[in-house]
């Protein structure tokens, strides 16, 4: 990287922290729904990002558009998620929130060594769809980073509008709410649980492909991004959306400036430190009105 | 003395025995598994204490175990001659130290909230050792030789497999005694107290978090303990020990065997320890794959663990 006047690299590390935080946005989103409709924390999470990403990379080798690739990971990783909910998350319902974390532990662990069997230990590159640049400062920068992230904002989007005006959208805002009243009201809980973990699994596998021109496509990263969205979704406050997604900004613009100074490897210990403060002084989450 | 308690205290006498007589009876391979499987037990009884006890699920006792290592490593390494109890003092310092340091957050928090805190406290550390090359050796880890076993002024000895086996076991042997004895105490009463009620306990009068912390504290410690001897054990500190995948499998420990027993996460860390090595015969490196279908179907079908499945069996 060329030396550059400090304010040119803060505004890189801007356009930069803006775009990660909108995919982990998209990643914590899905967690934090899970959570708050059903008191699933999903330790899997990001082992279905890393799955989505794969069959992304899969679909990509087969069909040639990046854009077909993307509707079919999300597709088959929304389908493994409603299988695994229904297989492994049902029969845990009303225990305790802790063995949720036990049973989706156990998943990630499963899912991990799967994708290492299934598609080798190499990291998958996928090209990306948009090949424009556009000059940033002394940067050519990337027009795909941007379209990712209007992708991603577009997609929490349509989540937001869909829970907000969307028949079976306030079907899943009233599970959330009291899910035994819901369940009075005639709302098949079981299968809203199911969707619901189906969605998440869906916003998970976006974000893998999205990711995957920019950072590539690892099997490891999997615990990385369950790490980051568990920090986001501790940040934003559990179960609250909003807070989930202006925590993803927030995080990702700390780790970026913390980047101009550190390594990016030592630059997740900002983020470390942000959650540390955020449960000395909110406990219950930096965006929640009143603490419980 | 109760008939019960006696008929416990046959059953202990004779398991100990059993494992200080293992070393002599079988073929090296086994001698290192008896060993490990001792030492992943002292790190699964050191988190019952949180798990089954207190009722705090840890998700990152592999801080603690691995301050243990690097703590030993740094007294192996920097005095000559390597000493045995320079190195315990050191890793358990270094255990405590972390431990005072998480306990003071983490404590904070209740249920999902601890677990996902502790996690990223061992994370934290993770990162540090990982990145810290100059100290740590970063990726490789630390290399040492081992100390031999001895009383300043009396006598020394280079470790044998068997000498070796009887320090880890006297060392867990006494840790279990002195975690029973912890547990059976008016503060073990208390911790389970907040696990089974803790606004109760709270509004009878206890200080709640100042227990939580003490038991924090007290699990890093054994942890540390068990991080010790796996150091001593294998001549090598490594930040594998320290990511969470280590913190993971102690709580499988715990769930397999059962929490809230003590001798039940020893069993597990037995069980899941043979399971893999028979698994990994089959599947090579994907044994995780059986071995986490396996875990989740005990999570969803033998919640309280093999122990608690068979007293319940026993009681029936």
């Amino acid at each position: 990287m060329s030396v550059g006047l400090p304010l040119d690299q803060i505004a890189i590390q801007t356009v930069n922290g803006i775009v990660n935080g909108m995919i982990l946005a998209l990643v914590a989103s899905g967690l934090t729904l899970i959570f708050g409709i059903m008191d699933v924390v999903n330790f899997a999470h990001g082992d279905l990002v890393m799955l989505g990403g794969f069959s992304g990379a899969t679909a990509l080798a087969v069909t040639g558009s990046f854009w077909i690739a993307l509707l079919v990971a999300v597709i088959t990783i929304a389908l493994l998620g409603a299988a695994l909910q229904a297989s492994t998350l049902r029969p845990l319902l009303g225990r305790d929130p802790l063995t949720t974390i036990l049973a989706t532990f156990g998943m990630s662990l499963v899912l991990q060594k799967y994708a290492i069997w299934q598609w080798g230990p190499s990291a998958r590159n996928l090209t990306a769809p948009i090949t424009g640049q556009f000059s940033l400062f002394y940067l050519q920068y990337p027009w795909y980073r941007v379209a990712t992230a209007a992708l991603a904002a577009a997609i929490i989007g349509g989540l937001y509008a869909f829970l907000k005006y969307g028949r079976y959208g306030i079907w899943i805002r009233a599970t959330t709410q009291d899910r035994l009243m819901a369940q009075a009201m005639g709302i098949p809980v079981p299968v809203v649980h199911t969707v619901v973990f189906a969605i998440g699994a869906g916003m998970a596998a976006a974000s893998g492909v999205l990711f995957g021109p920019l950072g590539g496509v690892t099997q490891t990263m999997g615990a990385d991004f369950t790490l980051r969205a568990f920090i986001v979704v501790v940040v934003g406050g559990m179960g609250n959306l909003g807070g989930s997604i202006l925590a993803s900004m927030f995080i990702s613009l700390l780790e970026a400036y913390a980047s101009l100074v550190v390594s990016p490897a030592q630059a997740v210990i900002v983020s470390f430190v942000a959650l540390i403060v955020t449960l000395l002084f909110r406990p219950t989450g930096l965006f929640v009105p009143t603490p419980k | 003395m109760s008939r019960r308690s006696t008929g416990y205290w046959i059953v202990f006498a004779a398991i100990v025995a059993a494992l200080a007589v293992a070393p002599l009876v079988l073929p090296p391979f086994w001698q290192r598994f008896v060993t490990e499987i001792l030492v992943w037990g002292l790190l699964a009884m050191s988190s019952d204490i949180l798990i089954g006890y207190t009722g705090m699920v840890s998700f990152g006792h592999s801080a603690f175990f691995g301050m243990g290592m690097y703590g030993a490593a740094a007294a192996l390494l920097s005095v000559k001659p390597p000493n045995l109890w320079l190195a315990l003092l050191f890793g358990l310092s270094a255990a405590a130290l972390v431990a005072v340091f998480v306990a003071f957050f983490a404590t904070r928090l209740r249920d999902i909230y601890f677990a996902i805190t502790t996690l990223v406290f061992s994370q934290i550390f993770y990162v540090i050792i990982f990145t810290w090359t100059e100290v740590t050796g970063g990726e490789n880890g630390l290399f040492f030789s081992q100390p031999a076993l001895s009383i300043p002024g009396i006598f020394s000895m280079r470790f044998s497999t068997e000498t070796l086996h009887w320090f880890i076991l006297g060392v867990v042997t006494c840790s279990y005694l002195l975690l029973r004895r912890i547990t059976q105490s008016p503060f073990g009463k208390v911790l389970q107290a907040i696990r089974e009620n803790e606004p109760r306990t709270r509004a009878i009068g206890y200080h709640v978090e100042r227990y939580k912390m003490v038991a924090v504290m007290l699990s890093g410690l054994f942890a540390g303990a068990a991080g010790v001897l796996y150091a001593i054990q294998n001549k090598f500190a490594a930040p594998d020990f320290v990511f969470f995948l280590i913190s993971g499998e102690t709580v499988i420990f715990n769930v397999m065997g059962g929490a809230g027993t003590l001798v039940g996460p020893v069993a597990g860390a037995a069980f899941f320890l043979l399971l893999r090595e028979g698994v990994s015969r089959f599947f090579t490196e994907y044994y995780l794959i059986p071995v986490g279908i396996i875990f989740m179907l005990m999570v969803i079908f033998l919640p309280q663990g093999l122990l608690g499945f068979l007293r319940r069996r026993l009681n029936e």
